[in-house]
């Protein structure tokens, strides 16, 4: 792996500060990062035009139209009122969920509003095409980067904590929470939390949601019975399906913070170009020769 | 004083900007032949897969008596508003036949009597609409594949056409009862996301063909129909149900006879089926993509 030291002297305080180029992302783990991007975004998207189609969420086998856990509706007043029902309890989401203008301006009885759902304007077949084409397309990107991980160590490096990282569990999380990212040969690799949260997106979320969707259709049931004795039924895979959406939504939400929190610019470089600065601690230049060597 | 814009700024900026053209850009692109034909590749890679994974006698999951959905929910119509199929209704369907034809040696008309004689299968499975919901319900008929085998398909015979009674769309010369139609119509508002897509098959009628003009009139009425391959059509689990959680069809859930195709979701489960009709293609059927919904831009195959 290549390296570049850069030294100079700050003129102010006289301490040296040193950076360091890192090739941090290989051709591939980029690629396959963005293009995975794309897949989610259009998934999420044309999954909530899919969700329109029947705005209410169940558990077990079967709907059971009068118990929903979570349902959106219109009311019948003039103008109409958008209502969200969770676990009985109602709330006014007018312009939101349930009621929420379209294109043409007019109030519609639709579950998540056109601005989030691809297509905009409800069109449950259309949205069933974007779906399931960039549900290959995840699945096969998300194939290629588990075996490249694999093969390169990339996901050894990326998501298993190390030793000594799992020993300073707790000051890493009150580090991370506190906002303070680790500089010099710490920011070499992934923080433990990091690397934990991309554990379980990898592992546990991405695959649990594409066998929520495969649990919803009825001929992958025929296959493959144990989709609904794993979920308790079709329609908790449907309700599963969606909770899940809803925390990948949450991890992107963390993740694009941090990454702007953290140095937008050098975290925004690494990805697109694989290269990533690492700034060095800033320490007192040695006195007598000045080579400033870094412990 | 005016400061230059940010960079965070711009890049907002630059952000919201993107977002919307990328939201109009894709809407626009769905629309876009081309385009729509790449995505339905996904559709295409769904059957294939699927048909690899399960083997022609592969059961969808039954269920016990105690699972039974306390409403079955009807979708669609509910009430068809034919002058011809009420006719029948009246009569409690002692005039129904049922027609096998097409493709076979031997063409076939039963009445419901004749099909209660034939031996039967009864099945709890739940029913899964394309929009999302599911319910269970007991159904009792006649296996498909006993009826097909009596008629004996010829050699070309690769599909099976379902004709019903109900009419989606009126032409000018319906035969039905305006009334009814109003409340078929209003059935179909109660399942918004079931609408039907304006442009697509439109649109092809009247640039694409004359053939379609010539065999059909925009005049004439659209009846609900689907088409299932040989696979489904022999699987043991398709029938031809007359009851419903041990009694009588109700007409909201399709009497006298409706398909049962499991491991397909609800648009495929053709109700008021009035005759049956094996095919080498249905390419010239409707608008010739092999269902009422299926012509509305659905998926042929209905397994996800």
């Amino acid at each position: 792996m290549p390296r570049t030291y850069l030294t100079r002297t700050a003129p102010d305080t006289g301490e040296v500060e040193h950076r360091r180029w890192m090739f941090r992302h290989p051709v591939v783990i980029r690629v396959t990062h963005w293009f995975n991007a794309l897949c989610l975004l259009v998934l999420l998207m044309s999954g909530l035009q899919i969700f329109n189609a029947h705005p209410a969420l169940y558990w077990g086998k079967v709907s059971t139209f009068d118990t929903p856990l979570l349902a959106m509706s219109q009311t019948e007043d003039d103008p109409p009122k958008g209502v969200t029902t969770v676990l009985g309890r109602t709330f006014d989401t007018t312009g939101w969920l349930g009621s929420s203008t379209g294109s043409d301006g007019e109030a519609a009885d639709r579950g998540f509003p056109a601005w989030l759902t691809l297509p905009s304007d409800q069109d449950l077949t259309g949205g069933r095409s974007w779906h399931f084409f960039f549900a290959w397309a995840f699945v096969l990107n998300g194939a290629l980067y588990l075996l490249y991980g694999l093969l390169s160590g990339q996901l050894r490096f990326r998501v298993i904590p190390q030793r000594d990282q799992v020993r300073h569990f707790g000051a890493s999380v009150w580090e991370h929470l506190t906002l303070r990212f680790p500089q010099g040969d710490e920011a070499k690799r992934y923080n433990v939390i990091q690397k934990l949260t991309y554990a379980v997106v990898l592992f546990v979320l991405l695959p649990v949601q594409v066998l929520a969707g495969l649990a919803m259709s009825p001929a992958m049931d025929a296959a493959f019975p144990f989709l609904l004795t794993l979920f308790d039924g079709r329609q908790s895979a449907r309700t599963v399906h969606f909770v899940v959406a809803a925390l990948l939504v949450l991890f992107v939400l963390v993740h694009v913070a941090l990454v702007v929190l953290s140095g937008f610019w050098n975290n925004m470089r690494g990805m697109l170009t694989g290269w990533f600065v690492i700034e060095r601690k800033v320490e007192p230049a040695p006195a007598a020769d000045g080579t400033g060597r870094a412990s | 004083m005016t400061r230059p814009p940010s960079r965070r700024a711009i890049l907002l900026g630059a952000t919201a900007a993107a977002g919307t053209a990328m939201l109009g850009g894709c809407d626009r692109l769905g629309e876009a032949e081309w385009f729509r034909r790449t995505l339905k590749t996904g559709e295409d890679a769904n059957l294939f897969v699927q048909r690899l994974l399960l083997t022609d006698r592969t059961l969808a999951p039954e269920f016990t008596e105690a699972d039974i959905s306390p409403w079955f929910k009807p979708n669609g119509t509910e009430d068809p508003p034919d002058k011809s199929y009420k006719a029948l209704a009246r009569r409690k369907f002692e005039t129904y036949r049922l027609e096998v034809d097409g493709l076979v040696e031997d063409p076939l008309k039963l009445s419901l009597a004749d099909l209660r004689k034939m031996p039967s299968r009864t099945q709890v499975t739940r029913h899964d609409c394309v929009e999302g919901w599911s319910a269970i319900g007991k159904w009792t008929g006649v296996p498909l594949a006993d009826l097909l085998s009596q008629t004996r398909l010829k050699s070309q015979a690769r599909y099976v056409v379902f004709h019903c009674a109900d009419t989606m769309d009126q032409g000018d010369d319906t035969g039905t009862d305006a009334d009814d139609a109003d409340a078929a119509t209003s059935g179909g508002n109660a399942n918004p996301a079931m609408t039907k897509q304006t442009g697509g098959g439109e649109d092809k009628r009247d640039s694409g063909g004359q053939q379609a003009a010539d065999t059909e009139p925009a005049t004439e009425p659209v009846r609900y129909y689907e088409s299932i391959d040989l696979v489904d059509a022999f699987h043991p689990q398709t029938i031809l149900a007359y009851e419903l959680n041990g009694k009588a069809l109700p007409v909201a859930n399709g009497a006298p006879l409706r398909l049962r195709v499991e491991r397909n979701l609800g648009y495929k489960q053709a109700k008021y089926v009035m005759r049956i009709e094996v095919v080498e293609s249905f390419a010239d059927i409707g608008e010739g993509k092999g269902g009422y919904w299926e012509d509305q831009g659905y998926a042929w195959y209905a397994g996800i």
